[in-house]
């Protein structure tokens, strides 16, 4: 009996993919409910909070708010000549009010940062102006000031009573604005922000350098070590994650002063005759903040390490290569994606230091958040705070992205 | 001596007799420990012969991949020596052996491409340019993945990985290759054709293999000799029929193939063969070793040797009424479960057209040959 065998094409339907679609939705909505709440707290407690901080990096009100009639009467100045009459009786006026107001102060400093001596300008005019008498009070304001007479000074209110300005961010890299708008490299003695951005990327790449050279051998040590040797070594590395960053900071402190342990103890040894500067050093900072992100460097390492087979480094030796051309050739690469997490995470967590470089840090060793804290806390100039904390952030994200560009996304494990 | 030997005892721990010529790697009295108190290896002397292909069977924790690494040198012996060629060996690191090992995980390198991989031994011997990209073209061919040396392992599947894994030990033409249990990962289909494809290129170029596994069947397939470790001791070392057909002690039969287990006692010797009686006073005729029992006098009998008494038995000299207490059917064969000599159990696998009129419940008469019978002491 002849057996046929008949093969069934089963057609394709066109709804299948909607079918499917449909019968997974209730397991996308239980996932989505349960991830819920945590992307609702990061969105308010994180994401909101860091984009209104950011506008404020751009947020320009003073003068807008402050002086709205200046503003409209400046509004058809070619910027030639000094502005006609209308301008100054305007300025009078909002400058009226804003005494009564008590705005000036906020006014008089907001324009000071875009030229020195505005401040004075601003609160005298607002001081005489009971005194000014009838007639024309152009000749008045440029008998206060002459520099009322000039064009820039002028120039400066128009341009700030657009909505949005620069400013901020072009300070923050060390450009700025000149009378006519056009951006330039701001005067010597004022270009510090680069500086300072140079020297946070070189403390955090030093930082980086040091924990890769301490981890990676200690990561190696635990990798091969005996289980509970291993766990033991393990509990050492997290140890200092229990313990609070600031009372690690005021440890080294201690450790790093004129009197303190290490100078005295290198005395004892007769290592040195005099005692060293350790304190408020380049040196000091790099040391403790190497120690506090150590174990950051070190674990990412140590699960790659672990997760390398032991035949790895047998089947290289099997094959003719002696141990140390059989750890750089064949163990070494195999630890990439660890040592790329690690050094990364390192790296943009020491962009971001700020207590440790505060305390054990001098004058040359602040890094960008000392002077984001510098501005909020002291000078109250939010505006500043927040474009070094754009730059901050722009830094850390370009950072991330040409890491992952030349290293590959696939290649870093953090665990 | 109350000792009769009727078989000469081909044990593993006699000292070695062969010449130096025909001896590839020679153990002689190694001992391993690693904690110091326990022998994972407890006094072992085995040749390899050149050009052999010698497995090492044995449950885990046996010691065979103990004496495997040690051959390899990445374990080094508590006492005795090792010999590669007449040269002691034990204290040369694992990259001057000049052995080519297959792990068992295969061990490729992820972060080279095939070609590296089989590439990587010729670095260090020197062979570099055309002449190494031939060898390595050379060695992928003879695994037939010739036109995959730019791929990486993580995209070839378990078998290619595991050509890949042979090819580069064999590429720089090693005194001898070592393998440990190379096929455990793949399924079995896969791994009966490695088995076969392994067999032939060890044949087809002489080489030295010493295999590793705790699969009997593979054993059986591959090996010229195979050396059966239990409990740090080789028990017993012989060609692949030996081993099944006439098991020197207990443990072998048991762990090679299915075997019946029988108590009995010796009743003497007759015509060279031996006489033993079963618990309800029968006497079977056997073979095999009649020493003192340290632990008991057993006869071990293969269900498949054991038939029902037709007439292509006539010539078997042992005959055995049994009750069929289950029957159980295989496709093939089918499967009895007896009761015998008393109330002794074991099993018979017939073919599947003798056993079909067999019902449960009734009374057969089965036949065995003297042969099949193996009377063990130990």
């Amino acid at each position: 009996m002849a057996q046929t065998i008949s093969l069934t094409i089963p057609a394709i339907r066109p709804d299948l993919g909607k079918a499917l679609k449909r019968a997974e939705r209730p397991n996308r909505l239980r996932a989505l409910a349960l991830a819920l709440p945590a992307l609702l707290f990061l969105l308010v407690t994180f994401g909101a909070p860091i984009g209104v901080f950011l506008t404020t990096a751009v947020r320009n009100p003073e003068v807008r708010e402050i002086l709205p009639q200046t503003v409209s009467a400046l509004d058809g100045w070619d910027g030639q000549a000094v502005p006609a009459e209308e301008a100054f009786v305007a300025l009078a006026a909002d400058l009226a009010r804003a005494k009564a107001n008590s705005t000036a102060a906020a006014l008089g400093k907001r324009l000071n940062y875009e030229s020195a001596g505005m401040r004075s300008r601003i609160m005298s005019v607002t001081r005489h102006l009971g005194s000014f008498a009838d007639g024309p009070l152009a000749p008045q304001f440029v008998a206060l000031d002459p520099a009322w007479a000039d064009t820039e000074l002028w120039a400066i209110i128009k341009r700030n009573g657009a909505p949005v300005t620069p400013y901020y961010l072009l300070t923050a890299v060390d450009l700025g604005q000149d009378a006519s708008g056009s951006i330039g490299r701001v005067a010597a003695d004022q270009a510090v922000f680069l500086d300072i951005l140079g020297r946070t990327l070189w403390i955090a790449g030093l930082v980086t350098a040091a924990t890769l050279l301490l981890g990676f051998p200690t990561a190696y040590v635990i990798s091969l070590a005996p289980a509970r040797v291993a766990g033991l070594m393990l509990l050492m590395v997290l140890l200092p994650l229990w313990t609070s960053l600031l009372v690690r900071t005021t440890a080294w402190v201690v450790l790093l002063q004129t009197d303190g342990v290490i100078n005295q103890l290198l005395l004892a040894l007769g290592l040195t005759t005099e005692k060293l500067q350790l304190m408020l050093t380049r040196f000091g900072t790099v040391t403790a903040m190497t120690h506090i992100q150590l174990p950051f460097t070190i674990l990412p390492i140590l699960s790659v390490m672990k997760s390398i087979p032991e035949g790895q480094m047998r089947a290289a030796r099997s094959l003719g290569a002696p141990p140390l051309a059989a750890f750089w050739r064949i163990y070494a690469p195999q630890t990439l994606p660890g040592v790329a997490a690690g050094c990364l995470m390192t790296f943009i967590l020491s962009l971001g230091y700020y207590i440790t470089p505060a305390l054990v840090g001098g004058p040359r060793d602040q890094m960008v958040s000392n002077f984001i804290a510098t501005y909020i806390n002291r000078d109250l100039n939010w505006g500043m705070a927040a474009a070094l904390a754009c730059l901050l952030l722009v830094m850390t994200l370009s950072i991330y992205l040409a890491f992952l560009r030349l290293v590959g996304a696939e290649r870093i494990k953090l665990g | 001596m109350n000792t009769i030997s009727l078989e000469r005892r081909r044990l593993g721990n006699e000292p070695s007799t062969q010449t130096a010529a025909e001896t590839m790697v020679a153990f002689e009295r190694v001992q391993k420990t690693y904690d110091g108190r326990t022998l994972v290896v407890e006094d072992l002397n085995l040749a390899v012969r050149r050009g052999e292909f010698l497995t090492m069977l044995g449950p885990s924790g046996s010691g065979k991949t103990t004496t495997l690494m040690m051959l390899g040198g990445f374990e080094q012996p508590t006492s005795g020596r090792i010999l590669l060629e007449g040269q002691a060996v034990e204290r040369l690191p694992p990259e001057r052996r000049d052995i080519g090992f297959v792990f068992q995980n295969y061990a490729l390198f992820p972060h080279m491409t095939v070609r590296e991989n089989v590439g990587f031994p010729l670095r260090y011997r020197g062979v570099r340019g055309a002449e190494a990209a031939k060898r390595v073209e050379d060695a992928l061919a003879m695994v037939k993945l010739g036109g995959l040396g730019e791929r990486r392992p993580a995209q070839l599947s378990g078998g290619q990985q595991q050509r890949v894994a042979l090819a580069r030990a064999m590429v720089f033409n090693p005194k001898l290759i070592l393998m440990d249990e190379p096929l455990g990962a793949l399924d079995k289909q896969l791994r009966e054709h490695m088995q076969i494809e392994i067999k032939q290129i060890q044949q087809r170029l002489g080489i030295t293999m010493v295999y590793v596994t705790h699969d009997q069947s593979e054993a059986l397939t591959m090996s010229d000799r195979i050396a059966v470790f239990h409990e740090g001791r080789i028990q017993q070392l012989s060609d692949p029929v030996t081993l099944y057909d006439r098991p020197e002690n207990r443990f072998v039969a048991g762990f090679i193939g299915d075997n019946n287990t029988l108590a009995c006692e010796l009743a003497g010797t007759e015509n060279g063969l031996v006489v033993v009686r079963m618990q309800d006073g029968t006497t079977l005729l056997t073979t095999g070793l009649a020493g003192p029992a340290d632990s008991g006098m057993t006869v071990s009998l293969r269900p498949e040797r054991l038939g029902l008494d037709t007439e292509s038995r006539e010539g078997a000299q042992n005959r055995i009424n049994a009750r069929v207490l289950d029957k159980t059917f295989l496709g093939d064969r089918v499967r009895l479960s007896l009761e015998a000599f008393g109330n002794a159990h074991l099993v018979a696998s017939v073919p599947a057209a003798e056993g079909a009129a067999i019902m449960p419940g009734s009374t057969v008469t089965m036949a065995c040959s003297a042969a099949d019978c193996r009377t063990l002491t130990r």
